[in-house]
């Protein structure tokens, strides 16, 4: 990999983020920076984009490697294109994120931390992501998907790997964290 | 004033102190492993906790400011069950390999262990396992051990100010590190391995060579600058095992320079350990004491004093130089000098060629001006000053010369000596930050010195002090940066040439031209020895260096570990280094050696004790009766008039590694230079 | 029970419109400008008077919180800076807030500069909640726009910047100090304390830290009265709060109620009871994964607030509710909490950089059944040797659940080690 470089979309934007802070202060950008140059790089954060980040913000390249390293959504190798962040906290543990793993161990042959051999998906277990009235949660790229069972997140599978669109949001139709109306009535009875 | 009360002794502290401090005061220890007094607070070790009265949670003795009041237990229950817990925890994850860890016999961990720990381990699961790191040369990795401490993070951002160590991962993965294997290049990087409380960093070249409870310790001076550090000599037999710092809050306070650690290597190798003589084979031949003198005596016999010169090197101390001069004023020779790289400059009063403002005295200043010099080669314990001010009180530091990264910012005012006169016109940007400047410095380095024009920037940098109140009723603020340990000494004694008298150019050229026909060098290396080629030469020393190369006779002398010798740093301090371990062969101390050539050519120097010796310094300069102090020096106008030479500065230091008899002899500063500096080929 | 019409978050399942022109049909940035016209030691006052506590988890008093803020010098920069970093195991509140309430949110940021003397606001949202981000930043983008931010926010004569900074995945940045490192461009560490960001926060300079939730109720607060606040809820335990349900409830959700409801009418109305039925109850985490969960028969009649709470050696902590039907696998469940705060912990200080790897491998060989009952003894002697020794409450929030865990299931676990036995 060459020398790294912001696109000029981007360049724009981090100029716009460097005003959110003052000008002796440039460090605070160093999160918001990294993770546009994961984007831009496709979902991971390479050497060559944290030393030039580092430089631009005048931050001792020990120090970005440091950040880069202690944050979890910082990938410093490639991911897949899908990343599966599938959360394992005891609130989605109670409510059947181990069978999740189970799918993408039966359906995509790979355990946590694992790539599979097309590049499609890298497997993440992952700690408490915040949907806990939603559980079990999964998280993909950047959309949560929710309120999952093996079904249907074996569907939602199945459909990226056939490049179709998928639906972020509760599985089951709920609104928000709303109770889930059907249940509710039926206890009512 | 705060008045606590620490486990019943009531005591009074100043209130900036933290509670760990004031229970030093009282004399309380209080065991601790990430703190360190020269390094920010990180309160991360845990081991400092102690009870304070009325706060439910133990509290980090290390962080909390004293108040009035404050009643602090350190040996209470709560106190004794944190500790325990403290030790265990570092303990679950640390290998017990004390009988192979470089660090046993002087391990905080297993000290404070054995002082406050607990018997056993509870722990029966398995440790965690670290990959070592490659840190360079001189820093041995075992990170198993590490114990997460991060001083050695904290020395490399604070002290040395370009940070090269960072812990990278979270919780129980965090690992120290460089940036991806990057080695480490600080000058200062060995105070690491002191500062690491455990062995998850020592020293390489020291790597299974012994063990602390074998070495006999000796305190001492560093010559290879001129900053006099304060060392330890650790021997064991004759054997020089390693160097390590002794705190001196006025000089090197806790930290010595890679150089001063690391080149001990080089005083086993190529030494001078019995008299050569240079044979009619053209080839140097070993000799007895005796013939060696026979060979001087006779070639001396039919020499007038002024065809015969002495130069002195930088290494010397000054026993050996008021010997020789007195002997060469014997001979009737006004050609002396200690300045062998040809400088004019010296010959002034005692404020013209010192660090006037003391190295500690560096960090009241608010304003420096570098000329000419790179300090963090020169003198990295005085750029280690600067750093500190810096760091505290955001000095603002110009420069005119080359740049070279210093670990702080510095404005960069061009190459350009031609600036000096501008700045005494007042016709530079910079001469406003000179005006409101209340304690300005200026350093004035060797790289500008040691010029034809020398002399002339010493004026030129005089009258600027002088214009921008630099030199005040108790500041001064002019200085110098010597390099060379020998060089103060050299100058205090008039080690320079008298009335008539050649400087070390003229003997040189004078040697070439055969008008010079003995020249004496008395550990003098850093000179165009080609120039003696035609001369005889008589190399007094401890290396067959540079200068042995072109000698008639060799008289093997003493390294700085070998012998009592006085040095006077930078400042102006007089300081003494203790024989650590016995000379190599024949070799003899220095003075001694011109003492009995002094007798040998019927010339009998009038002293033969080390206690007429020193008389005969204190002598020749009353100073040499104040060991350890620095005598007031008073302003007065040196330097010559003339015009300033346009040529750009360039540094006197070339090769940090390798800047002398002992270093240039020394393999582990052989890998310095080809792994830190990242030249090809060590030029040895 | 909370009447509907005392509901704060009207829009807290986004059945509305979550924009500005929604959020101010529900009365959100309505007459602003009076309120804070009413001067900053007003709004400190009411606020204080609402006996408003931090919906962070550690429940201090806001008011009071506000007024630590030294006196402003005229030259220091002051800053407020909200924790949306919500991460806390079972608390999904401040998420809904953020992407269907943001205004409330904003609006309350401005309020709260007024009183503490800020011109600059940063909210801190967590990495993960990248479209709640996207909401949140349209929104402020809105009132910038409509003149609610900016120069003369709101009219008020008070400017006030406000931004939003994303993390990047690290649950200790919702320590307040970790997140002020991390805002400032390092890895998010705890700071000692003191001094407290009040007087050193963000840039060194004096700053106040504030919960989603906690400054989203600011305005409601004060365009309906203190009294009306402090008249909801138990005493010391004033106002509406959000829960939320997760685990092995019928139906898991966010719900606004009143502080102090009973858990078990909170369950069973909003969660549509336990899975099973109330007797298939096993255990509760009433307060997010940092509290100790309570057995049956203390949910039995345990009040959902602060006092009640830490009676049964438990607490309000986020008002996350994990419940845990008689199918659960208990030791499995904290052992997995465990992991969790391993995980989590930043690696600073001894004892949880240590001690929380340790006590995640105890307890999974516990729950195999693996060892002596002397390392159920091990194994709580460990977390009080974390516990109230670290620069930070992490350790704390470690060792609790497992403490927890051991005071109350105490026989399952020797259950287990004999059973291992026999076999």
């Amino acid at each position: 990999m060459t020398a790294f470089k912001f696109s000029k979309e981007n360049a724009e934007r981090v100029k716009e983020i460097l005003t959110h802070y003052p000008p002796d202060r440039k460090a605070s950008a160093i999160l918001p920076l990294f993770e546009l140059a994961q984007r831009q790089c496709g979902g991971w954060l390479p050497k060559e984009a944290i030393e030039a980040i580092t430089e631009m913000l005048e931050v001792s390249l020990i120090r970005g490697y440091e950040v880069a390293t202690f944050y979890t959504m910082f990938n410093l190798k490639p991911m897949g294109k899908y990343h599966l962040q599938v959360c394992g906290t005891t609130p989605c543990m109670l409510r059947g994120s181990e069978d999740l793993k189970g799918v993408c161990k039966r359906h995509l042959g790979i355990e946590n931390k694992e790539t599979t051999k097309d590049g499609l998906f890298t497997l993440t277990e992952v700690e408490c992501i915040g949907a806990c009235a939603n559980a079990p949660v999964v998280q993909i790229n950047d959309d949560y998907f929710e309120d999952l069972d093996e079904k249907s997140f074996l569907k939602i599978l199945e459909d990226l790997k056939a490049d179709r669109k998928v639906k972020p949001g509760s599985a089951i139709g709920r609104q928000g964290s709303a109770p889930e109306k059907r249940r509710a009535h039926a206890k009512g009875k | 004033m705060p008045k606590l009360v620490i486990d019943d002794k009531e005591i009074e502290v100043p209130d900036d102190m933290t509670v760990l401090q004031a229970a030093a005061e009282a004399g309380i220890e209080i065991p601790v492993f990430c703190y360190h007094p020269k390094l920010s607070i990180a309160g991360n070790c845990r081991m400092c906790l102690v009870e304070v009265k009325n706060t439910p949670k133990p509290v980090a003795s290390c962080a909390m400011p004293v108040c009035e009041g404050m009643v602090v237990h350190t040996n209470s229950a709560m106190v004794k069950k944190a500790r325990k817990g403290v030790l265990e925890f570092l303990l679950i994850n640390h290998p017990l390999d004390c009988p192979i860890c470089d660090q046993g016999g002087e391990c905080d961990l297993q000290d404070i262990t054995m002082a406050y720990g607990r018997s056993s381990s509870r722990f029966d699961l398995n440790k965690r396992a670290v990959p070592d790191k490659e840190f360079g040369p001189l820093i041995e990795t075992a990170m198993n051990r590490c114990i997460q401490c991060t001083r050695c993070v904290r020395f490399s951002s604070e002290i040395v100010g370009i940070p090269e160590l960072g812990a990278m991962g979270r919780g129980e993965d965090m690992e120290i590190g460089t940036y991806v294997q990057k080695t480490v290049t600080s000058e200062l990087s060995g105070n690491m391995i002191d500062i690491c409380p455990v062995g998850a960093l020592t020293s390489k070249p020291y790597s299974f060579k012994g063990r602390s409870w074998e070495l006999a310790h000796t305190p001492s001076i560093d010559v290879f600058d001129a900053v006099g550090s304060a060392i330890r000599v650790d021997t064991r037999g004759r054997e020089v095992m390693r160097i390590l710092p002794r705190q001196n809050d006025e000089i090197n306070e806790t930290w010595i320079s890679d150089k001063t650690r690391f080149a001990y290597d080089g005083l086993k190798y190529q030494r001078l350990d019995q008299p050569y003589a240079r044979r009619e084979d053209g080839l140097l031949h070993p000799v007895g004491w005796n013939e060696a003198f026979s060979l001087i005596a006779d070639r001396l016999q039919h020499v007038p004093g002024d065809h015969i010169a002495a130069l002195a090197g930088d290494m010397v101390d000054a026993e050996a130089m008021v010997a020789l001069k007195d002997l060469m004023t014997s001979l009737g020779s006004p050609h002396v000098d200690c300045r062998q790289e040809g400088s004019s400059v010296g010959m002034g009063p005692r404020c013209s060629y010192l660090f006037n403002t003391t190295i500690a005295g560096i960090e009241q200043a608010d304003f420096c001006l570098l000329i000419g010099t790179n300090p963090r080669w020169e003198a990295p314990l005085i750029n280690a000053r600067i750093r500190k001010n810096y760091l505290f009180n955001n000095l603002p530091v110009a420069s005119i010369g080359p740049t070279y990264p210093l670990g702080y910012p510095v404005s960069d005012l061009g190459n350009d000596p031609l600036i000096l006169e501008k700045i005494l016109k007042g016709k530079h940007p910079i001469c406003s930050a000179l005006k409101t400047a209340k304690k300005p410095i200026l350093i004035l380095g060797q790289g500008a010195l040691r010029r034809d024009d020398g002399d002339v920037i010493l004026r030129l940098t005089q009258e600027i002090a002088d214009k921008y109140g630099f030199v005040q009723k108790v500041w001064n603020g002019f200085n110098v940066l010597q390099i060379a340990a020998s060089r103060v000494a050299g100058l205090d004694l008039s080690f320079v040439p008298g009335a008539k008298g050649y400087g070390a150019q003229k003997i040189l050229e004078g040697a070439k031209k055969k008008k010079i026909e003995v020249v004496y060098l008395l550990a003098a290396d850093e000179i165009d020895v080609r120039l003696l080629e035609s001369a005889f030469v008589i190399y007094q020393g401890h290396h067959g260096d540079r200068g042995a190369t072109v000698a008639d006779v060799i008289l093997p002398g003493c390294a700085y570990t070998e012998k009592e010798g006085t040095y006077v740093n930078t400042e102006g301090r007089v300081q003494k280094t203790l024989k650590a371990t016995p000379p190599p062969g024949e070799a003899k101390e220095d003075w001694k050696i011109i003492k009995a050539l002094s007798d040998k050519l019927g010339l009998s120097l009038p002293y033969a004790t080390p206690k007429e010796i020193q008389a005969r310094l204190v002598e020749v300069n009353p100073l040499f009766d104040e060991v350890d102090r620095i005598q007031p020096s008073f302003w007065k106008p040196f330097g010559r008039e003339g015009d300033v030479n346009p040529i750009p500065f360039e540094f006197a230091i070339q090769n940090f590694y390798m800047t002398d008899s002992i270093s240039r002899h020394s393999r582990t500063m052989a890998k310095c230079v080809q792994q830190i500096l990242g030249w090809e080929k060590a030029h040895v | 029970m909370l009447k509907v019409s005392d509901r704060i978050f009207t829009n807290l399942y986004g059945t509305h419109d979550w924009r500005l022109k929604g959020a101010e049909a529900r009365g959100d940035w309505d007459k602003t400008k009076t309120l804070i016209s009413k001067g900053k030691d007003w709004i400190i006052q009411e606020i204080t008077a609402s006996g408003l506590r931090g919906r962070g988890g550690a429940g201090f008093p806001t008011g009071r919180k506000w007024g630590f803020m030294p006196p402003d010098d005229g030259k220091t920069p002051r800053y407020l800076v909200i924790n949306a970093d919500e991460s806390e195991p079972g608390t999904c509140k401040d998420r809904d807030i953020l992407r269907f309430e943001p205004h409330k949110l904003i609006e309350g940021a401005l309020i709260a500069a007024v009183a503490i003397g800020a011109h600059v606001g940063y909210i801190y949202i967590r990495g993960e909640f990248y479209a709640e981000a996207n909401h949140l930043e349209e929104a402020i983008v809105e009132a910038y726009k409509a003149g609610l931010l900016g120069k003369n926010a709101a009219k008020s004569g008070w400017d006030f910047d406000l931004y939003v900074h994303r993390g990047a995945g690290a649950y200790i940045c919702g320590e307040e100090t970790a997140l002020l490192e991390s805002l400032e461009g390092r890895k998010g560490m705890p700071r000692l304390k003191p001094p407290f960001p009040a007087i050193v926060g963000l840039y060194g300079c004096p700053t106040i830290v504030n919960n989603v939730e906690t400054l989203a109720v600011v305005p409601t607060i004060l365009r309906r009265g203190a009294s009306w606040f402090g008249g909801i809820g138990t005493p010391n335990n004033a106002g509406t709060k959000i829960y939320c349900l997760s685990g092995h409830v019928n139906t898991p959700c966010n719900v606004e109620e009143a502080m102090g409801i009973p858990l078990k009418e909170l369950i069973e109305k909003y969660g549509g009871g336990v899975r099973g039925g109330w007797d298939n109850l096993l255990a509760v985490i009433p307060g997010g994964s940092s509290v100790p969960l309570i057995p049956k028969d203390v949910c039995e009649k345990v009040l959902m607030d602060f006092t009640s709470l830490a009676e049964v050696k438990s607490g309000l902590g986020t008002g996350g509710v994990i419940v845990m039907d008689k199918s659960t696998d208990i030791v499995r469940a904290i052992a997995r909490l465990s992991k969790f705060y391993m995980h989590e912990s930043c690696g600073q200080c001894t004892p949880c950089r240590e001690g929380t790897g340790w006590l995640w491998r105890m307890l999974i060989r516990l729950a195999d059944g693996i060892g002596s009952p002397k390392d159920i003894d091990v194994l709580e002697e460990v977390t009080y040797e974390i516990e109230g020794h670290t620069i930070c409450a992490l350790g704390d929030a470690a060792a609790w659940p497992v403490q927890g865990l051991i005071r109350h299931f105490r026989p399952e676990l020797e259950r287990r080690l004999k059973m291992n036995h026999v076999a």
